[in-house]
């Protein structure tokens, strides 16, 4: 999909945005494409500026400067001519009081002229058709977050900003969400997410953005970045099967630490020590893990992430 | 169009499983319609009640005129049995019989309600009166009876009550209502979500207008069906049903100072606390509770520029004191004007979101 697209206007443009709240920038300067039908991913800390940048980008805030375009279109103040195409699930669920699962839905998708039936599978789809009879009151906060999902993908929108989906998700429900997300952006659908979760990133998203303290530090598909960041492989065994002073005399330039339950080598070449191990036959409780986007995080901030 | 239907549908939904906005807009107002009409079940000047056995040429030739306010102040029951007329006076159960032999009227009359008793014998006696001048060749009597009673004072406290209560339930519904959904979906992030659907803005508005004067029926049928009860003995005039417009145009008013106090606050709390502020002092000083003949001028003068004033004072008209739906035009314009003037101020304060 992506390369083909290029010579189209994207589907979303954002340049130079920026967004103050008295003293603090929450949002300085963020500029960046996003091509039809892509899934692109926001990821950063607790009060990064994901939120508000995508509050800009939906229309409900208003930017100090900088533009955000979607289809070609300004999406503030208020235009109707964008909103039946987009889908938006907020931060915090926003549900009419005193209504059931099904009714919720079904008064969202009747706002958008979709029928009660189309409504209800949607229920069934993000696994919440035993809770139709429930008050939203009654909910729990993940049954709660997938109700919002689902209300936000009924009228099948061509444009979908997800604003956390999976925070409060038990494991199982968030492998499912991801399902059911993979699953739009295979019909065709342009997704925008936010998320701390590092894994889930790199797991769905074409391309992410990380971003820290209302900046876009760096830009691009999941596997670039960490191809980029050139970082060392992790080779752990089960502590004590050898010394630490032992391990470093593997090969050239290893950096070993032990912790007492592993110890742990980072290389860049870890063939040679994997069979060194081998050789030794020092491989119980063997692990072998490549640079995740945390490496990348860690090395763009300076700092460990804090989910 | 499906829109304003569906938010209609989950705002009254919403409504109606809500306890304390049902308590408080529905079951408080009629207790106090329960109480007050019990407690003053007997207060007021009650039309009294008498017999008049076989014809009785002085009232039955009446002009019309006279006839009709007679009836104000006397409910003549005819009878042919003589015998059991007078049983009835002597227990009590009317206040007087009265019968005609030749040019004699003779009034019977017992002493238990020496009150009653006068009344009849006063009235009675100014209509022989007249009946001689007539007679006499006097056609343009010098002074003649005019028994009319005295405003509001007369009105049986039924009869007064139920449109007032009414009126104060409906304005305290429609005030309430407006300003705790704009507060709550404001601060529920509900009209944040709706901003991003592509309802238009009048159907939200709309949906809410359409909500508040179903409940305001739901509260009229609820009220005129208990005051209607014997035990309250509420009397409908014949174009009772010509409130509707005025109470449509009632809802309408209180609807606007709602979303002026909604759009004002932050908080639910606020919201109540300023809707509690405007209706409950207006209650009393509208005349919703008791009538404002006994207060002073000037507080007369002021209860003009209340709507409540207006939508009480017009449903009673129409409602209990006989008026024709024409009288309530004046009221239902000023009514109009006010909702337009206070929605142009709502509609400047207006605010999708909190921050
Ligand atoms: N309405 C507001 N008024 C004032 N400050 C705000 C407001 N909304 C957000 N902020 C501040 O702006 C910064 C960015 O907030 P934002 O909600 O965009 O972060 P975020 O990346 O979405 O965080 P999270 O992961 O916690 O959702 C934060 O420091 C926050 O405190
Ligand atoms: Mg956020």
């Amino acid at each position: 999909m992506r390369g083909t697209v290029q010579a189209m206007s994207p589907t979303i443009k954002v340049e130079e945005l920026r967004k103050a709240y008295g003293e603090l920038r929450a949002v300085d300067g963020v500029s960046f494409d996003v091509q039809a039908g892509e899934f692109f991913g926001i990821l950063g800390p607790n009060g990064a500026g994901k939120t508000t940048t995508l509050e800009m980008m939906e229309g409900l805030r208003q930017p100090d400067s900088g533009s955000v375009t979607l289809f070609g279109e300004s999406p503030w103040p208020r235009n109707p001519r964008l909103l039946p195409r987009i889908g938006v699930q907020l931060q915090a669920s926003s549900f009419f009081e005193r209504l059931t699962a099904r009714e919720q839905i079904r008064t969202f998708a009747s706002l958008y002229g979709v029928t009660a039936r189309k409504a209800d599978e949607w229920l069934d789809v993000v696994g919440l058709a035993d809770m139709a009879g429930k008050r939203n009151e009654d909910l729990s906060g993940g049954q709660q977050q997938r109700l919002s999902i689902a209300c936000a993908l009924a009228h099948g929108p061509d444009l979908v900003f997800l604003d956390e989906p999976t925070s409060g998700l038990d494991p199982q429900a968030r492998r499912n969400l991801w399902d059911v997300l993979r699953d739009i952006s295979a019909q065709g659908r342009t997704v925008v997410l936010t998320t701390h979760y590092l894994d889930e990133a790199e797991s769905l998203c074409d391309r992410v953005a990380i971003m820290d303290h209302g900046r876009i530090l760096q830009s691009g598909p999941p596997a670039t970045l960490i191809r980029d960041l050139d970082a060392p492989t992790r080779i752990a065994i089960e502590s004590g099967v050898i010394t630490a002073d032992a391990a470093r005399g593997l090969a050239e330039g290893l950096d070993v630490s032990d912790d007492g339950v592993s110890l742990t080598i980072a290389t860049r070449t870890p063939a040679p020590v994997l069979s060194a191990l081998a050789e030794r036959d020092a491989m119980r409780g063997l692990s072998v893990r490549g640079a995740t986007l945390e490496d990348v995080f860690l090395h763009l901030t300076g700092r460990e992430y804090r989910a | 169009m499906t829109g304003f239907v569906s938010l209609s549908t989950a705002m009254a939904r919403g409504f109606f499983r809500d306890r304390t906005a049902m308590f408080f807009t529905i079951l408080f107002p009629l207790m106090f319609l329960v109480l007050f009409g019990g407690l003053f079940k007997d207060a007021g000047a009650s039309r009294t009640d008498i017999l008049q056995i076989g014809s009785v040429p002085v009232v039955d030739q009446l002009p019309a005129e006279a006839a009709a306010g007679l009836d104000q102040v006397l409910a003549v029951t005819r009878t042919a049995d003589r015998a059991a007329a007078l049983e009835e006076v002597r227990k009590g159960d009317k206040a007087a019989a009265i019968e005609q032999v030749g040019g004699e009227l003779i009034v019977h009359y017992s002493a238990a309600d020496a009150v009653k008793a006068a009344t009849v014998q006063g009235i009675l006696e100014s209509l022989v009166q007249q009946a001689n001048l007539a007679a006499a060749g006097v056609t343009t009597p010098a002074v003649s009876l005019h028994a009319k009673p005295v405003e509001d004072q007369s009105l049986k406290a039924i009869q007064y009550m139920t449109p007032g209560l009414l009126g104060w339930a409906i304005a305290t519904g429609a005030t309430f209502g407006a300003a705790l959904t704009l507060v709550t979906w404001r601060q529920k992030k509900i009209l944040r979500r709706l901003r991003l659907s592509p309802v238009p803005v009048a159907s939200i508005i709309g949906a809410r207008v359409a909500v508040s004067i179903a409940i305001a029926l739901v509260q009229s049928a609820i009220f005129i069906g208990v005051a209607l009860l014997p035990y309250f003995g509420l009397q409908l005039s014949d174009q009772w049903w010509a409130f509707i417009p005025i109470m449509v145009a009632g809802t309408l008013a209180f609807l606007s100072i709602g979303l002026v106090a909604g759009a004002a606050s932050k908080t639910p709390e606020a919201a109540s606390a300023i809707a509690n502020l405007i209706t409950l002092p207006m209650a009393f000083l509208s005349g919703a509770f008791f009538p404002l003949d006994g207060a002073p001028e000037w507080l007369q003068q002021v209860s003009e520029f209340f709507p409540l004033k207006h939508l009480v004072s017009s449903m009673q008209d129409v409602m209990v004191r006989g008026e024709s739906i024409t009288v309530t035009l004046p009221d239902i314009g000023i009514l109009l004007a006010f909702t337009l003037v206070l929605s142009a101020v709502a509609a400047l304060l207006f605010r999708w979101d909190d921050a």
